[in-house]
């Protein structure tokens, strides 16, 4: 169960970051999915992608991956530049696919020997860790079990076991939770904390903002732009905005109405209630929104409250006023 | 470029005999389509024709002239007779279809037998068929039994060396053993590549340390093994309920064999590498299959070809493993003096694997 796992599967202990990009770019016909980015993710730790759909995740996590050939820029991954060779890339990683890519008219003992095979493991080795992946994967009732007939949650537990057999140094996870009821996320993340203590790094896609906030650190795309990076609770501190948030019976006409003001960056809906997200350096925001409302005869609760991961989201992910107007 | 790793290739390779084991129906088609197949084809395809239906009007109604029918029946080229009463008449019954020979004996016939006058008889055959026009053409040169008039000589004695008794079996299970496979193997492996790709198998594979060609040959060996299974009980049914004569070696039989059923999985791998989606690979595979079966001189006579047909035919491996199967079987050939087949179809699977391991790309780009 606690099988040792040296970084580097005996490798010299690395130093540095585990993936640097520089302005790395990657563009299909017109339409550029990933636009420049450059970011640095730090060994030993979990990074996540958060973005909305089309942002650009999966592309980014296939160049890493060296699946897909960067259009501009380069990207070190382990020491390995994915342009040059992106198959010495392949031994240390391991990939989860956002859709379940094992074999689903193989048994989870057969896939699970097959990846041990594929990579080449040592036949007494492979045995022993495939035992091991089944036991801490709480899969040994369903060895004998074709994969299709798993349910969601035993499917991806199956996939993260199967993705960690060869005990890659970096393992990519592409929203490996978005097709899993809430206990079963629970759980997963679980499993990544346990791969975190015995040295692995982890880079994850979703766009859930529990999940993101559990991640050391943050990158959050943007049509394909780096547009806020760093550990969740200081992109919180850092966020150059207060939230002031509204209780009405008129969201869409108060949201209409402060959209137009100026220092209001943005105003997002959560639930019932709206947040209103407005420039640190106006004094008195509640008063402020306050008495724009008044202005239009709109009537609503203000309360002043602590930015949450979500409100630096919307704020990143926000439109340019330019675009706004458009 | 890390070394081939033999231990990955069989990965593949079991895994692809997995698959297998899961999908009962292509199991089953593993032994039903060559049992089907060889027992249809061997019992159905005849090119010998016999017992045509056929009207006869004699006009002269005489002993010499109704000797000529019961001889034209006695030949079996014929069997029931429609009754009509005129060549118009006939012509019509072979237009209805009802009729495939028609004999009009004019009134006049024995006067034209007595004065050696030629044509004695006329012969109405419906040739929308040549294959049936063969055969009928044949009774145009029936002997007159009845007055001994024609006592000719034959110019050439004739011996038929592999098949006397024109048996058409004999000469279509050998072929069949080529055309059989040429649609099995090429279509297990057409699939190959696609279906993983289509089934979103393939970008998790393709993150592994995998190469190229240890997934090609990965996904051939299990269908060589098949190809000889099929083959073998082809040959079997063959010898058992055809009585097809194996008059060479089985040893030279089973290894060209081998490259043959090498050379179809390594052209199945080629259009899977192309194809984007199953149903794109299906129609290659088609593309692929029906020139083969009708240009290789499995239905029709090579050398009937025009020479730039004949020349494209050569690329196909069916037409040279035809030729080799029919030389072993039939003719007691031996493959060493048969190397002239033998190196298109090493030449064929040698650029198909090329061409695949080549094109087989490691990205989604």
């Amino acid at each position: 169960m606690t099988a040792a796992r040296a970084p580097g599967n005996g490798d010299s202990v690395r130093a540095g970051p585990a993936i640097v990009t520089r302005s790395l770019t990657r563009r299909f016909g017109e339409l550029t999915a990933i636009d420049r980015v450059s970011l640095a993710v730090p060994l030993g730790k979990i990074y996540g992608f958060l973005g909305p759909n089309g942002s650009g995740k999966s592309t980014m996590i296939r160049m890493l991956c060296g699946l897909l050939t960067p259009t501009e820029g380069d990207a070190v991954v382990l020491g390995v530049d994915v342009r040059k060779d992106p198959e010495g890339l392949k031994r240390n990683i391991g990939y989860m696919t956002q859709k379940f890519s094992l074999y689903t008219d193989l048994t989870v003992l057969e896939n699970l020997r097959f990846m041990t095979e594929i990579y080449g493991l040592d036949r007494r080795v492979a045995g022993a860790r495939v035992d091991a992946q089944i036991e801490r994967f709480s899969l040994a009732d369903r060895t004998g079990q074709l994969a299709g007939t798993l349910s969601g949650g035993q499917k991806q537990r199956l996939a993260l076991a199967a993705a960690t057999l060869h005990e890659p140094e970096l393992l990519f996870l592409d929203e490996p939770t978005s097709a899993v009821d809430p206990e079963s996320r629970r759980e997963f993340w679980e499993f990544l904390f346990d791969l975190i203590d015995h040295g692995t790094t982890i880079l994850v896609t979703t766009h859930f903002m529990d999940e993101a906030e559990r991640c050391h650190a943050l990158a959050i795309l943007d049509d394909g732009a780096l547009v806020a990076e760093g550990p969740p609770d200081s992109l919180v501190a850092e966020l150059p905005a207060v939230v002031v948030e509204i209780e009405t019976d008129r969201p869409r006409a108060v949201r209409n109405a402060l959209l137009a003001a100026p220092d209001i960056f943005d105003v997002a809906q959560l639930g019932s209630r709206l947040h209103a997200l407005i420039d640190r350096s106006r004094s008195e925001p509640s008063a402020y929104v306050e008495a724009l409302l008044a202005q239009r005869q709109l009537r609503a609760q203000l309360r002043q409250v602590r930015p949450s991961l979500e409100d630096v989201f919307v704020m990143a992910t926000r439109d340019s006023p330019a675009e706004r107007a458009a | 470029m890390t070394r081939f790793s033999l231990h990955r290739m069989l990965a593949i390779a079991r895994k692809e005999f997995s698959h297998l084991k899961r999908d009962r129906l292509t199991g089953g088609m593993v032994a039903g389509i060559p049992i089907i197949m060889t027992v249809l084809f061997g019992i159905a395809i005849n090119n010998d024709v016999r017992d045509l239906p056929a009207a006869v009007v004699d006009e002269a109604n005489t002993t010499a002239s109704r000797q000529l029918v019961a001889d034209a029946r006695a030949s079996q080229v014929i069997d029931k007779l429609i009754p009509a009463t005129s060549p118009w008449e006939i012509e019509q019954l072979i237009r209805q279809g009802k009729i495939a020979v028609g004999i009009y004996i004019p009134a006049d016939f024995e006067e034209r037998i007595a004065h050696g006058r030629r044509p004695l008889a006329q012969l109405l055959i419906d040739d929308t068929d040549p294959t049936i026009f063969g055969t009928a053409r044949g009774l145009a040169i029936l002997p007159l039994h009845a007055v001994n008039l024609m006592e000719e000589r034959d110019t050439f004695e004739l011996r038929a060396l592999y098949n006397p008794e024109r048996r058409s079996a004999v000469f279509i299970v050998p072929g069949l053993c080529g055309v059989i496979l040429l649609l099995t193997m090429v279509l297990f492996t057409s699939i190959a590549i696609v279906r993983e790709r289509e089934r979103g198998n393939m970008e998790l594979l393709i993150t592994t340390p995998i190469q190229p060609l240890e997934l090609m040959v990965g996904k051939i060996v299990p269908y060589v093994l098949i190809g000889y299974l099929q083959i073998s009980m082809i040959l079997l049914l063959g010898t058992v309920l055809f009585d097809l004569p194996i008059r060479g070696s089985l040893a030279d039989f089973y290894i060209a064999s081998g490259l043959y059923v090498a050379s179809m999985l390594t052209l199945g791998l080629m259009i899977s590498t192309i194809a984007k989606t199953q149903f794109q690979a299906f129609q290659l595979t088609f593309l692929t299959f029906m020139p083969q079966m009708l240009l290789s001189g499995f239905m029709f006579p090579f050398a009937g070809m025009p020479k730039p047909v004949q020349w494209l035919a050569e690329i196909f491996p069916l037409t040279h493993f035809l030729r080799i199967v029919r030389g072993i079987i039939l003719k007691q050939t031996e493959l060493s003096n048969m190397t002239a087949e033998m190196w298109p179809l090493a030449a064929f699977f040698v650029v198909m694997m090329t061409f695949a391991t080549l094109k087989f790309r490691k990205s989604l780009d």
